[in-house]
C-alpha cells in the first residue's frame, strides 16, 4: 500500500477543524453558537479554526438576520467534502497498513 | 508527527461528532395530521358518545373505561401513524429508522414520557380526573421539548405550545376536553400540515 503522511492535508491536523468539519458533514447549515456548543470552544478559538478552513475553501458561510441580529450560517463545500472524505480514507490506510506490519 | 493512536483517537472523536451533531429527520407532517384526526375523533366521542365532559377535579363517570380505552386506542394509532410514515420517509432517504440518533431521541423523550403516564394512572385511581387532560399536555409538551434538541427545531415549539395549553388548562379544568382536543387535535393538525408543506413538498 502506497500512502504517506504527506497525503494528510494539513488543515486537518486540529482536533477542533475536524470536529468542524465532521460537524458540517452532517448538517446542512450550522451556526457559530451551535458549533460552539458542540466542539466546547472560545468564540475567538473557533473564529481561527474556521478562518482557516474558509481558507481552504473547504467550508463556505452565508449572512442573515434573524431578528436583526446578524446571524451566520456555515456550510461545508464540495471541495471541503472530498478533502475531509480523502482525509478519512487516508487515516483508515495508515491505521491498517500499520497494523498488518504488527 | 502523529501515531497510529493518534489517528485512532482522531477517527473515533470524528464519529462521536457526527452522530452527537446529526439529526433526526425522518418526521413527516402526516403523522401529525393523522394523529390530529384521531385525537379530534377521540374527543368527539367521548364528548358526545360516552358524554364524557370533566368539569372539576374529582370527576366521576359512568363511561370512565370506555374513555380510557378510547384514549389508549388514540394513543396506539397515533403511534403506529408516527412510526409507519417515519419508516417510510427514513427508506426514502436512504437511512434506517432505528440509528444512533432515534435511540438517542427516544431514550431521551421516555424520561417525561413515562413519568407522565405514571402520573396520569395515579390520578385517574385517586379520582382526581380533571387534571389528567392538563397533566397529559403538559408532559407531553415536555417530552417533545427534549426530543426537539435531536430533531426539527419545530419540534420544541409544539413541545412549549403543549405545555402552556396544558398549563392554562390546569387553572380553567372544566374546559379539559376543549384544551385536550386543542392540544392534541388542532395543535398537531396544524404542526402536521405546516411541516408536510416546508419539508416534504
Amino acid at each position: 500500500m502506497n500512502v504517506s503522511f504527506d497525503d494528510l492535508h494539513k488543515a486537518f491536523e486540529s482536533r477542533i477543524r475536524l470536529g468542524i468539519m465532521s460537524a458540517l458533514a452532517v448538517n446542512d447549515t450550522l451556526d457559530f453558537s451551535t458549533l460552539k456548543e458542540y466542539l466546547d470552544v472560545t468564540d475567538g478559538n473557533l473564529a481561527t479554526h474556521i478562518k482557516k478552513l474558509e481558507k481552504e475553501d473547504f467550508i463556505g458561510f452565508e449572512k442573515s438576520f434573524i431578528d436583526n441580529k446578524p446571524n451566520t450560517k456555515y456550510f461545508i463545500t464540495p471541495k471541503g467534502k472530498k478533502a475531509f472524505t480523502d482525509h478519512l480514507n487516508v487515516m483508515e490506510q495508515i491505521i491498517n497498513s500499520q497494523n498488518s506490519k504488527g | 508527527m502523529k501515531d497510529q493512536q493518534d489517528y485512532i483517537q482522531d477517527i473515533a472523536e470524528i464519529r462521536s461528532m457526527m452522530e452527537r451533531s446529526s439529526k433526526f429527520i425522518s418526521l413527516s407532517g402526516w403523522a401529525g395530521i393523522l394523529a390530529g384526526l384521531y385525537a379530534l375523533i377521540g374527543a368527539w366521542l367521548s364528548y358526545s358518545m360516552l358524554r364524557f365532559n370533566p368539569d372539576e377535579v374529582f370527576y366521576s363517570s359512568n363511561s370512565l373505561p370506555e374513555v380510557i380505552l378510547l384514549a389508549v386506542g388514540v394513543l396506539i394509532l397515533s403511534l403506529i401513524t408516527a412510526i409507519f410514515f417515519s419508516q417510510k420517509k427514513a427508506g426514502n432517504n436512504g437511512d434506517t429508522l432505528w440509528n444512533p440518533t432515534s435511540k438517542r431521541l427516544l431514550s431521551n423523550m421516555m424520561i417525561p414520557f413515562f413519568s407522565g403516564g405514571v402520573l396520569i394512572l395515579i390520578l385517574v385511581l385517586k379520582g382526581l380526573i380533571g387534571f389528567v387532560a392538563p397533566v397529559m399536555l403538559i408532559f407531553y409538551g415536555l417530552s417533545l421539548f427534549v426530543a426537539g434538541n435531536f430533531t426539527l427545531k419545530e419540534v420544541k415549539i409544539l413541545g412549549i405550545t403543549q405545555i402552556a395549553l396544558g398549563l392554562a388548562n390546569a387553572w380553567f379544568i372544566e374546559f379539559g376536553l376543549l384544551f385536550w382536543a386543542i392540544g392534541f387535535g388542532v395543535v398537531h393538525l396544524i404542526y402536521g400540515i405546516y411541516m408536510h408543506f416546508k419539508y416534504e413538498r
